[in-house]
């Protein structure tokens, strides 16, 4: 009960400060608005084909924004020594992983819903599956992403090259979930004739207990010395 | 006890006993080993080899007793001086502390709801020691405590020490204000290259050694 109390605590904590510094959301947001449009450009006016990538335009978008905001999650707990300072209170480190990631999911899928009427206008797709569904793959895709990202920024942060490292460890390790997110995407986006959808969706929700639940475990060892 | 950290022996062959109620100076040059062991007492850190028990049990167990002053203020700068305490009284509840009246009791009771990045380094410190406050320990650790502070941040720390002492709260200084330290310790352990060099009462700390360390001749 106290790990869900603390839990709890860490993600209101998480919460705040992203509000405080929410400047720095923001520029996430445009950061994923601008891959959006670069892919757009990129495709030139060919709009057929536009439509039939908008998914793996928008999952690509949405896994590179969660590197900045996941590098972000852990660089101010690095900072002044803050992540230290939780761990001697003492916080147990797996309430202080599922906090963050939950905080980390939040972000993420926000990011994400916001990017949807973006991802219309531009590749000019419809979303015959309906909005909530598609808010649903979002939120369980960004938990496959930043399951092993919290993991992995917490790593990464005490490294030098932070920056780089964290993509390198994280995107072979997302490709399943990446993978899936995209393909049931691009059914809510398509239509579903063959009735696909739980199948992808299936396998999204087994990686997501297989890396939420490895993650939480392993998160310990990763910050304690 | 030894700790190794970056293939180099940042400490070895330490053995010291505190006792409880007792406060010890930890002495000696820069790289000697002050901060190591100031973060193995404080269980931020785990001996390489030996053996650290704490209260006659695990770092860990000890770890809701025990506070730390270290050169890290571990703060979060987006957040406001009472934020910043009242997440740690969420994360671990102490019982009767009122956090307002710790930020009163530093100084820093009109600046309570400032975002910590505005505040100057005397004040961040002065956050540091409300957090120690605020966990009311019985062991206290304090790494250089007066870096950093004016003159009247250094007697702040002073009475801080005298008054834990009072209340029967272990206390380890690591300093190199040698002279300010040996009039608020009982005991002193001198740090070179990561060993023990000396140790002893505080008040009998060798005056050469003590005066190369402070600059100051001693008395």
């Amino acid at each position: 009960m106290e790990l869900v109390y603390q839990c709890v605590n860490v993600l209101r904590k998480d919460l705040l400060q992203q509000w405080r510094a929410r400047a720095r959301l923001a520029a996430v947001g445009v950061f994923g608005l601008t891959t959006l449009l670069l892919f757009s450009f990129a495709n030139g006016p060919d709009t057929l084909m536009l439509r039939a990538n908008a998914a793996g335009y928008l999952w690509l978008a949405l896994l590179l924004c969660s590197t900045l905001s996941l590098a972000e999650s852990f660089r101010i707990e690095m900072q002044n020594g803050a992540l230290e300072g939780l761990l001697l209170l003492p916080t147990d480190p797996r309430a202080i992983y599922y906090g963050k990631a939950l905080a980390n999911l939040a972000v993420l899928t926000v990011l994400g819903v916001g990017l949807i009427p973006v991802m219309v206008g531009l590749y000019d797709t419809s979303i015959p599956g309906g909005v909530v569904p598609l808010a649903g793959v979002i939120a369980l895709g960004s938990a496959g992403l930043v399951a092993p990202g919290t993991l992995y920024s917490a790593l990464s942060a005490r490294a030098r090259g932070s920056d780089v490292l964290l993509p390198l460890l994280l995107f072979p390790l997302v490709v399943p979930a990446l993978l899936s997110s995209v393909k049931a995407t691009s059914l809510i986006l398509a239509g579903d004739p063959m009735h696909q959808l739980p199948s992808w969706l299936g396998l999204l929700a087994a990686f997501n207990v297989i890396y939420w639940s490895l993650c939480g475990l392993l998160f310990g060892r990763v910050v304690e010395d | 006890m030894a700790r190794r950290h970056a293939g180099r022996w940042a400490l070895r062959g330490v053995d010291l006993e505190l006792e409880a109620g007792r406060a010890l100076m930890i002495i000696g040059a820069n790289g000697s080993g002050k901060t190591t062991l100031i973060r193995l007492l404080g269980t931020a850190l785990s001996p390489t080899s030996g053996t650290l028990r704490l209260f006659g049990g695990s770092p860990e167990a000890a770890r809701p007793r025990v506070a730390m002053l270290s050169h890290a203020d571990q703060h979060y700068d987006d957040l406001s001086a009472r934020d910043n305490l009242l997440i740690a009284d969420r994360l671990a509840p102490r019982a009767g502390t009122d956090v307002g009246a710790v930020l009163e009791a530093v100084g820093l009771g009109p600046r309570a709801d400032d975002i910590v990045r505005t505040f100057s380094q005397g004040m961040r410190k002065r956050l540091a020691f409300a957090r120690l406050l605020w966990k009311r320990a019985e062991l206290v650790l304090l790494d250089e405590p007066y870096a950093g502070l004016d003159p009247a941040g250094g007697r702040f720390v002073d009475t801080l020490v005298r008054d834990l002492r009072a209340s029967g709260t272990t206390v380890v200084l690591s300093t190199h204000q040698v002279s300010r330290g040996a009039a608020l310790c009982d005991d002193a352990v001198l740090l070179e290259g990561g060993r023990v060099k000396w140790r002893g009462k505080a008040a009998d700390a060798p005056a050469d050694e003590l005066a190369e360390l402070s600059g100051e001749p001693q008395e």
